[in-house]
């Protein structure tokens, strides 16, 4: 049925046009011929072809389109027939004798405009009897698209001031009457459409209807076009009785496309000065409209005027537009309790914008939208729309966006409140948000409370919020996550030594809400904000830095430091907390206090020895305390004795040889700290080098006995170096001959037939040699040093 | 009855002319070329008639005045007698009907003892026209079917001159039928005869649409008639107890499924003097 419908319509089309064509044809003859009264005759039939039910809109327009052309000729010719002395009067009245109504108004719609420009009376007159003519069509289409034929001829003959129509003193008056009055009409016509027709076909018929939209909304577009409606004119007659047509006639789509129209078409200081009678009539819109989209267009375009030049601000609050709105959305959100819940956020949303736009001095404002938003969220729980939670996202960042600053936000006493309602998916991407645009404008947050209700509001981030509900988070996506949370705590920053420590304290109790799974991303930034402070504390320009006013002591630093690292055990994340509690010891190093670095080495070692079983990890851990136990000076020897001694044991402990051996020269290093002579012990350095060498040895048989082949020299030339570095440092224990003696070990190992070669030794061992080499050549006192190696 | 009647050409031409329509008439008399008519005398004669078609083409003399123009005797040149019928009666227009015919007529009778009257007839128009009525109310009703339709509808007049327009409305007060056009008819009733021979015969002479679609209540339709394309006449009322001739005004609401709703109103047609 449906696609003969639609191949119908095209016949049926095709029928008209050829209909038209043809009586178009004898109308040109007469026209030719200036034979009037076949004009008239061939013309009403022509347009009798205008009458056909069957189109829809989009083909009766083409049907209209071809009928329009012709009537502008005959327009013309009835020009010329008033130039040869027929009266336009007597014309006005031949043409109405046409027995169809429609063909008879077309007709007098292309005289009355011939009649307008002869003058011959006033336009005004003219107009209203074509209008009140136009009443005689009552079928939608039809009726449409004959007054838009109306509107089309009379767009340049209104009686407008400065137009050579112009009347008396109530010219304006007239024009826009006779406009309001099509424009009525046409919209009554358009809004019975919907009621015409068998239910079945609604959404047919709203599709028609949307293509026919803007036939009506062309008054206004001519309405705004009137030079003489000035704003007086706007707020007196043209806006309310648009809005009386457009609340009375009750149609949703009539309502939302003219709202919208009248939004668009007028100026924005028209609607500045009237947004009480603009607003006031959203609230007697039908339920089913779309206010939402039409009122966040409205203060769109309002942010946008008032953005578009600093002049225009004062209008604004002489008319106190931010409360009108105001108002307004409210009044809407009562009157349509219906509204979906995305509807009020999106009217929150662009009332927000706009105020930031507006006012963005009135935070109390900002403050005053987000809480009425948290009033109408009050009453729905958790959101489920996703739209509706993505106009929350876009609410929420408005401030930011705006004032690039979160402390400004900060502020937004119901900010946080907003966020509440959104689910936790949302509060995480709205955290983002907050820290991205804390990142991106460096803002500082300086104090505990503010820090505390940073991250009272990006809790989304910091913690688990519904138990359950991360049963597939992106790996990738936490991790982003959280490292933006770290990012954040390393901005967090205050001079103030008391305050900042308030900002960690605070820092801590919120990240250490936030499980196993967030504690080894914002542990460390925390250890380290914290050490920052110790830092500062030392280089500061106070005489006394650990002053007895301040409570903030070092220890009690310490004490927070060694509680937070704690916390890692349970992840567990012992290696991660194994660097924290060296970091922290060196740090306790710089600080000169001696317990408290022993306590952190003692945690350190109690990891290594109870959590760390990876053989890989021990090799690292090893290696980390000894890179940091070298660099300690604050213990006393006890102390100092009992970790070396501590390390060097773990060294040897480790599992495979070549590790062993390079964890035990590396050893060596604990003996011998360079700028402290106090701490310079060549025996137990060379003792640690022999021993390396005896396991070096021992790997070299292992590798034999097992594979057939001595493992590479690389663990040899390893140590050579290390004598040759002790060599230089003068350490008297190493002397030449045990350098001469290790290069030709060496020198025999690699031309052992057993040995597999292994360029990358080979080199090493060369350029070693090479070193040696050059050092000799230098003279003075290296060159002497060196001379009895003989290479 | 004599045969020979119209087997021969008539001896002589009869013309009758109006000089200037009032009182200076004259009819002439033009015997053929050469030869002279006699006659028993020459009369003319003013009829006023009316005619019945379906009365067997009877006809009945309202009006009936006679001159006699010449003496018994010949005429052997073109001759010419003026004539005046001053003070005649002529209440009633002329009008040519569906079944009726009402005419004035002159006929000129040259008598002749043989070869019969020379009978020549001149049918003349007559108008009559009134002045303006000085009572001319507008026609307004309100009409419906209760629970479908109720209209208002009103004709500013109800005394119309030929060349008059009707000015109009209609208001919708209740539509349940979906309507799809409203048409104004413009009817002629013309009955003749009386009792038991009435013949009525009803034109539609115009068919003028007012409307096209369907209204909804509240709607108010103009209405814009001119009637001069139209061929009407002046209503006439009992003329001579032999005819009348009235006019209405049809509004016709036509339904979806071409039901008809209408209502019929009497308008009276008058000739208003012209140039007046």
């Amino acid at each position: 049925m449906m696609v003969d419908g639609v191949e119908d319509e095209e016949k049926w089309l095709a029928a008209g046009i050829a209909g038209l064509q043809q009586n178009a044809f004898y109308m040109h003859r007469a026209l030719d011929s200036n034979n009037l009264r076949d004009a008239l005759k061939y013309s009403a039939q022509m347009l009798s072809e205008l009458r056909t039910s069957k189109l829809s809109p989009q083909k009766y327009y083409q049907l209209y389109m071809r009928a329009f052309d012709e009537l502008r000729k005959l327009e013309m010719f009835f020009k010329e027939e008033t130039r040869r002395g027929c009266s336009i009067i007597d014309l006005y009245e031949l043409v109405q004798h046409a027995g169809n109504i429609l063909p008879r108004l077309y007709l007098l719609c292309t005289v009355g405009s011939v009649y307008i420009k002869s003058k011959e009376a006033p336009a005004k007159d003219v107009l209203k009897d074509l209008v009140e003519m136009c009443r005689g069509i009552q079928h939608p289409v039809r009726g449409l698209f004959l007054r838009s034929y109306l509107s089309q001829i009379s767009r340049d003959k209104l009686p407008d001031i400065g137009s050579e129509y112009e009347g008396d003193a109530d010219t304006v008056n007239d024009a826009m009457e006779f406009v309001l009055q099509n424009f009525t009409e046409m919209n009554k016509l358009w809004v019975r459409m919907q009621h015409q027709g068998p239910a079945r076909e609604k959404d047919k018929r709203e599709k028609e209807r949307s293509e026919l939209r803007d036939l009506v909304g062309k008054n206004l577009h001519v309405l705004s076009q009137i030079e003489g409606v000035d704003l007086d004119t706007y707020k007196e007659t043209v806006l309310p009785r648009v809005l009386e047509q457009v609340v009375n006639c009750k149609d949703e789509i009539a309502q939302c496309y003219l709202m919208d129209c009248i939004i668009q078409v007028f100026p924005d200081e028209y609607h500045l000065q009237t947004l009480e009678i603009l607003l006031g009539a959203f609230p007697q819109l039908q339920p089913s409209v779309d206010i939402k989209t039409v009122l966040s267009r409205l203060m769109e375009r309002l942010s946008n005027y008032a953005a578009s030049s600093t002049e225009v601000l004062p209008e604004f609050l002489q008319v106190e537009a931010f409360s009108k709105l105001n108002n307004a959305i409210g009044k809407v959100i009562e009157a349509q309790a219906d509204m979906p819940i995305l509807g009020a956020v999106t009217l929150y949303s662009s009332l927000l914008t706009f105020t930031l736009h507006v006012h963005p001095d009135r935070l109390d404002y900002a403050d005053q939208v987000l809480g009425a938003c948290v009033k109408k969220l009050s009453g729905e729980g958790k959101l489920e729309d996703n739209r509706a939670t993505k106009q929350i996202v876009a609410l929420l960042s408005a401030p930011l966006d705006k004032y690039n600053d979160i402390v400004t936000v900060l502020k937004l006493s119901n900010y946080p409140s907003v966020m509440e309602y959104v689910d936790s998916e949302t509060n995480k991407v709205m955290a983002m948000v907050i820290i991205q645009s804390i990142m991106k404008n460096n803002t500082q947050i300086s104090t505990a409370d503010k820090v505390g209700a940073l991250f009272e509001l990006i809790k989304g981030l910091i913690r688990d919020l519904d138990g359950a509900a991360h049963d597939q988070v992106d790996e990738d996506d936490f991790k982003e996550e959280q490292n933006s949370v770290a990012r954040l705590i390393q901005m967090l920053q205050n001079d103030d030594t008391e305050e900042m420590f308030k900002i960690i304290c605070t820092v801590r109790k919120h990240i250490l809400t936030g499980g196993p799974k967030r504690l080894p991303f914002t542990v460390p930034p925390l250890v380290f904000s914290s050490l920052k402070v110790l830092v500062r504390q030392l280089q500061g320009p106070e005489e006394n830095p650990f002053g007895e006013e301040g409570s903030t002591t070092p220890k009690k630093v310490f004490q927070l430091l060694n509680q937070t690292i704690e916390t890692l055990y349970g992840v567990p994340a012992p290696e991660l907390a194994l660097r924290l509690y060296l970091q922290c010891a060196e740090a306790a190093n710089d600080s000169d206090l001696e317990p408290v670095a022993y306590e952190f080495f003692t945690q350190a070692y109690i990891l290594y020895e109870e959590e760390i079983s990876d053989s890989r990890a021990q090799v690292t851990a090893i290696h980390l305390i000894i890179g940091t136990l070298q660099r300690m000076h604050v213990f006393g020897v006890e102390n100092r004795d009992t970790l070396t001694h501590k390390a060097t044991g773990y060294s040897a402990k480790l599992l495979k040889k070549p590790d062993q051996c390079r964890a035990v020269y590396a050893c060596s290093h604990l003996f011998w700290v360079d700028d402290q002579d106090n701490m310079k012990d060549g025996e137990r350095v060379l003792l640690c080098l022999k021993r390396a060498l005896r396991i070096a040895n021992a790997a070299q048989q292992m590798s034999n006995a097992t594979r057939g082949s001595t493992g590479s020299v690389t663990l040899f030339v390893e140590i050579l170096n290390k004598y040759l570095y002790f060599f230089e440092k003068g350490n008297t224990q190493i002397n030449a001959a045990a350098i001469q003696s290790l290069i030709e070990l060496i020198t025999a190992e690699m031309q052992s037939e057993s040995n597999s070669p292994d360029p990358a030794a080979d080199a090493f061992f060369a350029s070693t040699l090479r070193y040696i080499q050059f050092q000799k050549q230098k003279g003075g006192a290296v060159g002497e040093k060196y001379e009895p190696i003989k290479v | 009855m004599n045969y020979l009647i119209g087997a021969f050409k008539p001896a002589c031409n009869i013309s009758i002319t109006f000089a200037d329509g009032k009182n200076r008439k004259q009819i002439s008399i033009e015997p053929v070329l050469g030869k002279k008519v006699e006659h028993n005398g020459v009369k003319i004669e003013l009829l006023g008639q009316i005619e019945m078609y379906f009365d067997r083409g009877n006809f009945y003399d309202f009006t009936s005045l006679v001159r006699e123009l010449d003496v018994p005797g010949e005429i052997y040149e073109r001759k010419t007698y003026p004539f005046e019928f001053s003070t005649v009666e002529m209440p009633y227009e002329t009008y040519n009907g569906v079944n009726v015919r009402l005419r004035y007529v002159l006929k000129v009778t040259v008598s002749r003892g043989y070869g019969g009257s020379v009978v020549e007839y001149q049918d003349f128009v007559v108008r009559n026209y009134t002045p303006p009525p000085s009572i001319n109310n507008s026609i307004k009703m309100e009409v419906g079917i209760e629970d479908c339709l109720h209209i208002e509808f009103e004709y500013n007049k109800s005394k119309y001159h030929l060349k008059d327009v009707i000015i109009g409305k209609i208001y919708f007060l209740l539509v349940r039928i979906k309507i799809k056009n409203m048409d104004l008819e413009i009817r002629r009733r013309e009955s003749t005869g009386s009792g038991a021979n009435t013949h009525v015969e009803t034109e539609t002479l115009a068919k003028f649409e007012l409307m096209d679609g369907a209204p909804v209540r509240g709607e108010s339709i103009p209405i814009r008639l001119f009637l001069s394309p139209y061929e009407l006449t002046p209503t006439h009322r009992n003329i001579n107890n032999k005819f009348s001739v009235k006019y209405y005004l049809n509004l016709v609401l036509v339904d979806e499924e071409d039901r008809r709703y209408f209502k019929q109103q009497e308008i009276t047609i008058y000739r208003l003097q012209e140039n007046s």
